[in-house]
């Protein structure tokens, strides 16, 4: 179980128990978070649940596999701190992990 | 005026099944996708990537799966109408005419939408200022290449139709690329090409940055670029081009009055009707109580939705269950003995 902080791009902030196991993208989903979009519902197949991750978080998450970077060049606006969050598996090390919403997802 | 039984909207696999029951029952249809393909998700989001849960087929691509379908239903001959898209949807005399974005329209009982989670689109440039270019020297695809013959042009991305479109245009361009990191996903040898020609100075690549700002006076005269670390750069050009790849919207469906929650369409799950009577939806875009974003499911959504068709097209027909195993009428439908 992490307490997972949800920031959307006006800076309203959603704080959420997410289970192990669930992914920071179902987090948002479940708990109907906006800003987080999901088309693909978590294939990795398009870019519609990119975060970027707080400064000082980012080097602590498990690292990129294969394709999301490609993925995150379709996404909005990435940047170097952008993950798929649909990519992130939750762990009781995420616990405190914050996430910033892009503008907008399309 | 095209005189049909049923529309479907979406190419994808539960459209094709769709359609495949729509044939063995007798019914006749036409298909109309926003792509240029048929195949749906399946062909522009994962060609390559093999799928383990399709029902009696151990492991397939999205490609092969398409295939498979377009030869399941071949014997029906139904029309395909890609590159298209349905505008709008008109209710008359307990028909409805559907109209596409270039100009086909088609009288039918029965639409049914399988359109996933919407219909592909081009990702634009997030920049507000590149919108009043957009058509004219601000492009996302490539109808006609001469008119960038002797042009500075700005091609913003890193797969495979940046990358292409680079290669082919420094021939009689001044091509600059960007792109927003230094690895690019586009195929080996293409990404050796490229680098090769920026070596030559042939091509000048601006790597980790991405666009800013667009300027000009009517037509694009240049482009601010800037990196990660807030530095921009001001280039002269007169076109730029961005390919990064496709984002799925709901579009126009979303003006048909039909129920909506979230993105997708509530729907019964007896026939897969929605709130408006003969308008069906299917697959990732309908939504019930248990639903599952399965190509399987689609196929039994598509099975019933047929069904559900069949009584507003043949309003005075009983609709008879067979089996194809043992159905004659069946048989001769398929074309088999």
């Amino acid at each position: 179980m992490a307490k997972i902080k949800y920031i959307e791009y006006n800076g309203k902030e959603h704080v959420v128990e997410v289970q192990n196991g669930l992914t920071v993208m179902e987090g948002a989903i479940q708990n109907d978070i906006p800003g987080i979009d999901a088309d693909c519902g978590g294939s990795m197949s398009c870019a519609t649940c990119h975060v970027y991750v707080k400064e000082g978080w980012y080097d602590k998450l498990p690292k990129k596999e294969m394709g999301e970077d490609d993925m995150l060049d379709q996404a909005y606006e990435p940047n170097s701190k952008s993950r798929l969050s649909c990519q992130i598996m939750v762990s009781d090390d995420l616990d405190g992990l914050s996430v910033y919403m892009p503008e907008k997802q399309v | 005026m095209i005189k049909t039984e049923v529309v479907i909207i979406g190419a994808g696999p539960t459209g094709l099944f769709c359609a495949h029951q729509l044939g063995i029952i007798g019914l006749k249809c036409e298909i109309v996708d926003n792509l240029d393909k048929i195949g749906g998700q399946c062909i522009e989001l994962y060609p390559d990537k093999p799928i383990y849960d399709i029902p009696a087929v151990p492991e397939c691509t999205g490609e092969e799966l398409t295939n498979n379908l377009i030869e399941q239903i071949k014997p029906f001959k139904f029309n395909f109408h890609l590159n298209d898209r349905v505008q709008e949807l008109t209710n008359k005399n307990d028909n409805w005419i559907v109209t596409t974005t270039s100009g086909k329209k088609f009288q039918t009982p029965n639409v049914v939408i399988a359109g996933g989670v919407g219909s592909f689109e081009p990702r634009k440039f997030p920049t507000k200022s590149a919108e009043k270019f957009d058509g004219t020297s601000v492009l996302y695809s490539i109808k006609d290449k001469t008119i960038f013959k002797d042009k500075s042009v700005a091609i913003f991305g890193g797969g495979d139709s940046a990358l292409d479109w680079a290669i082919e245009l420094s021939n009689t361009s001044k091509v600059l690329l960007i792109h927003r990191r230094d690895e690019f996903r586009g195929a080996p040898a293409s990404v050796q090409k490229i680098k090769e020609l920026s070596e030559k100075n042939i091509i000048s690549l601006f790597t980790k940055y991405s666009i800013k700002d667009v300027k000009g006076n009517g037509s694009l005269e240049e482009i601010e670029i800037k990196s990660e670390k807030g530095e921009s750069k001001i280039l002269k050009a007169d076109y730029a081009l961005g390919f990064f790849g496709l984002i799925m919207q709901l579009g126009p469906i979303a003006d048909w009055g039909l129920n909506l929650d979230k993105k997708t369409i509530p729907v019964n799950t007896e026939n897969f009707e929605t709130n408006k009577k003969g308008i069906f939806a299917i697959g990732d875009i309908c939504n019930y109580p248990g639903k599952l974003k399965l190509i399987l499911s689609g196929f039994h959504e598509g099975a019933l939705a047929a069904r559900g068709c069949f009584k507003y097209a043949r309003p005075n027909e009983k609709y008879r269950f067979e089996f194809t195993t043992a159905s004659n009428t069946i048989k001769d439908r398929l074309g088999v003995k």
